[in-house]
């Protein structure tokens, strides 16, 4: 059945119209596939069952010509989204035993579509993190390796499982949510693809919240075209989420036109800071002279504001999260450690509840909006945010796209950063800018470092013009000609 | 009304301004389609929202804006077009979010007026600060199990209004009257039911002293929900009392908040963990600011209807009553259309006398609201009516009135059934004049040796021969002539 792992999603969905298989073998496939790799740990739940089910009545409803875009198509949901009936855990201890009546919007309009789900990807826990290694379910592993070096290796975070289970051919495709590289980062580090809408573009309903202003959901694939199938399956206008735009989604398939010529792509020389890693660098001129060469038009770009990006985002991210993880309280639902008092209650919840680098946003947030700090920090933040924004808006007068590396390094080995903060929240240093902007963004495989290992490019564009990042990243993907990483039937 | 507290180092002067919590009166809830109905079995009105489940997220209620726009109209105060509501984190186990939704900043109206109508029939002005829009919090329940508290999340998330005067009272009375004043305007406009005792509208009083003539703004004092106008009047005259008490000691007040305790008439302070927080307020990144044009307030206020004030000035104008008259009338919407169904056609100032001395003390009797009166507009009316063809005299109304209160009757039907008509025949009266004064030759003596004042001792006794039925003022002339015979 190796073959039929080795699919991309488009080619499943094609086979599966002409009858080449069912979704029942398709799906069976990839259980199998998931349960050989259970060593990579990308899934906290398994639903096999419920797969193989859903896959029944996927091919019944190919029978009777009532198939969705996504019929008999086995994807992995990171497991932030609340999944009606199934365990929901966002990989932390308090919410231990938490099954949601409801299911995520997202969650919903896939199954709509027709997709089956194979289980809960793991992540970082409340998607704090760039590593996969602040899951209480334990770190993912990522499926590549650096040559002749034997170390196991961060798929990065948060959406750490869902890109690890795409690379290792454990699905056809995942959902990932990035709130400041989420998506991207562990896409480039994974070596496929992942896409972060414009904020606003998919509903937030239903995911279980971090950062409320930067949170968005999106694809995570092997190929540009599957991101662009799956994200129409994924995105519209939610009425039970105030913040999801009332725009129409456009056909993001029919915008992989393969045609760049005249686009104007700003280079931005900000994100060339001394000292970038040679590898990255070399690979980013390579994205440069392919899109020249498909007939773009390069323009170097200035976004002055960027270097306050990061620690922006560490006020705002966490500030929200301080306030969003509050009801994880013991008194509902999830783990509860009994006190002596409803206080004594509510602190050794939190305490057993949440891991380290929860707490620290916790705190950092708490710190942030408190009185006396609050106009030094969140209103500070909030205004720099806004420049931040306005930097892309003057560059988006004169580009169309912005192309940048999307990590400063590759994957590194787990453990390596896990003791200090700050040189792990650098990771997110290119992707934290589109976020706080609410751009919507692409991290496309590019490349191998002299170690063998993935790299990543971004593809930035203005607000609500995804399709725009799918052309050009589809231009991309075929000029880099990225191998995937190498089936080997067992893994 | 001046309410001047006379301490031993001098007078001293009370200022007061109110916080009150107005339930909007919304069928769903501020940012959930839960129903809001009162009384409902314990924690079966709550969404996965008012939950604070994973992943949910607020809708704005369209109602409750437009509820929070017509009273903030009501109230003459500036609508803002743009509003932010913004998060107040805070940690209990009956608000499951771990932050209420409410405005801080930017709320949805700003400063406007209220008047107060004082008993004595003079008005003060008193300045709206703001009224926002905010979520209730669920009901902790600590008195069911010994160790443990229930807790019923049937209120949570329900919209409120919080409506925050200016520090311009300066007397119990006029916190009467403005509590009074602002429920009476809010059932005009139907956005609050305004009962306090279902805690539909419920009270904080900021208080402080200062001596008289100072216009210094001491130390205030929070007296937190409070649920009766009554006891919102009391709570303010201790709290100034015990402030003039310590001041005059030597001593200084503590900004605090304080809980009235109505069984020992006291205020004492709340735990300070009941509210030493920092509720680190940021706009909630999860609603986006609430922006309206001027076409929406406009639409909202050409469907407000005439309120107490202009109601008020209407009566003064068009029926000629008293400023106390008129503000009695229109406090609420409903006797004040009794009084203009009855008056229709009618001597207005009579019809005001009869609603205000008769018809409420009979319905404050029973416990009864107008709406429930068992004296209709139309049986008042002909009431009045049958005093005025002199069908019967006032007095006999009177006992009509009493019968009609007890037993809902048409007062025609009790006249006739009774046989209460009044006697306006000379006939009989003559015969009862005659009677009396072959009764009473002394007095008829008297009388004609001047003592003029016999003339009402008279006229009782002929009263009291006809069984009170003899039309007042024929006995009144037939008597004078004929003891003047």
């Amino acid at each position: 059945m190796t073959d039929l792992i080795s699919l991309d999603l488009a080619g499943a969905r094609e086979g599966l119209n002409n009858g080449d298989f069912s979704a029942v073998e398709l799906t069976q496939a990839h259980i199998k596939a998931m349960g050989a790799h259970r060593d990579l740990n990308t899934f906290i739940t398994e639903t096999p069952d419920l797969a193989i089910e859903r896959a029944k009545e996927a091919d019944h409803n190919r029978q009777q010509d009532q198939a969705g875009d996504l019929e008999g198509i086995p994807l992995g949901i990171k497991d932030l989204f609340c999944t009606e009936g199934v365990l929901t855990t966002a990989a932390s201890h308090i919410l231990d035993g938490f099954t949601p009546p409801y299911e995520s919007t997202v969650t919903a309009k896939l199954k709509e579509a027709g997709a089956i789900f194979l289980g809960k990807t793991n992540l970082d826990e409340f998607a704090m993190g760039s590593s996969n290694e602040s899951s209480h379910y334990g770190p993912v592993h990522n499926p590549w390796k650096a040559n002749g070096d034997p170390r196991v290796l961060v798929p990065g975070g948060s959406s750490g499982g869902s890109a690890a289970a795409v690379a290792a051919h454990l699905c056809l495709g995942a959902t990932g949510t990035d709130t400041g590289g989420s998506i991207r980062q562990p896409a480039s580090f994974c070596g496929v693809v992942g896409m972060k809408p414009t904020y606003g573009r998919c509903s937030r309903w239903g995911i279980v919240a971090f950062s409320s202003s930067l949170d968005q959901a999106g694809p995570m694939t092997r190929t540009v075209r599957d991101a662009a199938i799956l994200l129409n399956a994924m995105a519209g206008h939610d009425p039970k989420d105030s913040t999801s735009a009332d725009a129409s989604v456009p056909d993001f398939e029919a915008a992989l036109t393969g045609d760049v010529k005249g686009l104007r792509i700003g280079i931005p020389a900000e994100y060339r800071p001394d000292g970038l890693n040679s590898e990255i660098a070399t690979l980013w001129g390579k994205g440069v002279s392919w899109l020249k060469d498909a007939g773009a038009e390069i323009v170097e770009i200035t976004l002055p504001h960027t270097k306050y990006a990061l620690p922006t985002y560490y006020i705002v991210a966490p500030a929200e999260a301080s306030s969003n993880l509050a009801r994880y309280d013991g008194v509902r639902f999830g783990l509860r450690v009994e006190g002596e008092s409803l206080d004594d209650m509510y602190s050794k919840t939190r305490a057993a509840g949440f891991g380290d680098e929860v707490k620290r946003r916790v705190l950092i947030g708490t710190y942030a909006l408190s009185a006396g700090y609050y106009d030094a920090y969140y209103l500070k933040a909030q205004k720099v945010r806004q420049l931040i924004y306005q930097d892309f808006i003057s560059a988006f007068d004169s580009v169309d796209a912005i192309l940048t590396p999307t990590t400063p390094s590759p994957a590194f080995p787990i453990g390596e950063k896990s003791d200090d903060p700050v040189s792990m929240y650098l990771n997110d240093v290119f992707t934290v800018p589109a976020s706080l902007a609410g751009l919507p963004g692409i991290s496309v495989p590019a490349g191998l470092s002299g170690d063998g290992l993935p790299l990543g490019l971004q593809v930035l564009t203005k607000r609500w013009d995804e399709e725009t990042v799918f052309r050009v990243a589809g231009v991309l993907e075929e000029a880099a000609a990225f191998p995937g990483l190498p089936l080997t039937g067992e893994g | 009304m001046s309410f001047i507290i006379k301490g031993e180092t001098g007078d001293w002067e009370t200022v007061i301004g109110l916080e009150v919590h107005a339930q909007v009166v919304s069928k769903s809830k501020l940012f959930s389609a839960a129903p809001t109905t009162f009384g409902a079995e314990p924690n079966t009105q709550v969404s996965f929202v008012d939950a604070g489940m994973p992943g949910m997220l607020p809708v704005i209620n369209d109602v409750c804006v437009e509820y929070a726009v017509r009273t903030g109209l009501g109230l003459k105060a500036r609508i803002n077009n743009r509003s932010v509501f913004a998060r107040k984190n805070y940690f209990y186990a009956d608000l499951p979010q771990g932050y209420q939704i409410s405005q801080f900043e930017l709320p949805i109206v700003g400063e406007g007026t209220l008047i107060l109508d004082m008993p004595d029939g003079e008005s003060r002005e008193v300045g709206i600060e703001r009224l926002h829009l905010e979520q209730d919090a669920g009901k902790s329940i600590h008195d069911l199990h010994p160790d443990k508290t229930f807790i019923d999340l049937n209120r949570c998330g329900v919209a409120l209004m919080e409506i925050v005067s200016k520090p311009d009272m300066r007397s119990p009375d006029e916190a009467g009257a403005y509590l009074r004043k602002l429920r009476s305007i809010v059932r005009y406009l139907e956005t609050c039911d305004g009962n306090m005792d279902e805690g539909s509208m419920r009270c904080d009083a900021n208080v402080s002293v200062r001596p008289v003539g100072s216009d210094e703004l001491r130390t205030r004092c929070e007296i937190k929900n409070v649920n009766s106008v009554r006891f919102v009047m009391q709570a303010i005259e201790h709290e100034a009392r015990r402030h003039v008490d310590v001041y005059e000691a030597g001593g200084d007040i503590a900004q605090e908040t304080r809980l009235y305790d109505t069984s020992k008439s006291e205020t004492r302070p709340m735990r300070s963990k009941e509210f030493a927080h920092d509720y680190r307020y940021f706009p909630d990144p999860d609603l986006l600011p609430l922006e309206f044009d001027d076409a929406y307030v406009e639409e909202i206020r050409s469907t407000l209807p005439e309120l107490p004030d202009d109601k008020k000035e209407r009566f003064m104008a068009d029926y000629s009553l008293s400023a106390y008259d008129a503000g009695v009338l229109v406090v609420e919407k409903e006797t004040a259309a009794y009084f203009e169904d009855v008056a229709s056609g009618r001597d207005a100032k009579v019809v005001a006398n009869w609603v205000i001395s008769n018809l409420f003390g009979a319905l404050n009797k029973k416990g009864l609201s107008i709406s429930d009166s068992p004296v209709s507009a139309l049986n008042l009316g002909k009431l009045i009516d049958l005093i005025s063809d002199e069908t019967i005299s006032g007095r006999i109304a009177k006992e009509v009135f009493e019968v009609m209160v007890d037993e809902g009757k048409d007062p025609d039907a009790i006249v006739e059934e009774k046989g209460l008509r009044q006697i306006t025949d000379t006939g009989p009266i003559e015969d009862a004049i005659v009677k009396v004064m072959e009764e009473s030759p002394g007095k008829v003596e008297e009388y004609r040796g001047g003592k003029d004042k016999l003339i009402g001792w008279f006229v009782g006794q002929v009263m009291k021969q006809t069984g009170g039925k003899a039309n007042p003022g024929m006995v009144n002339d037939l008597l004078r002539k004929k003891l003047a015979e």
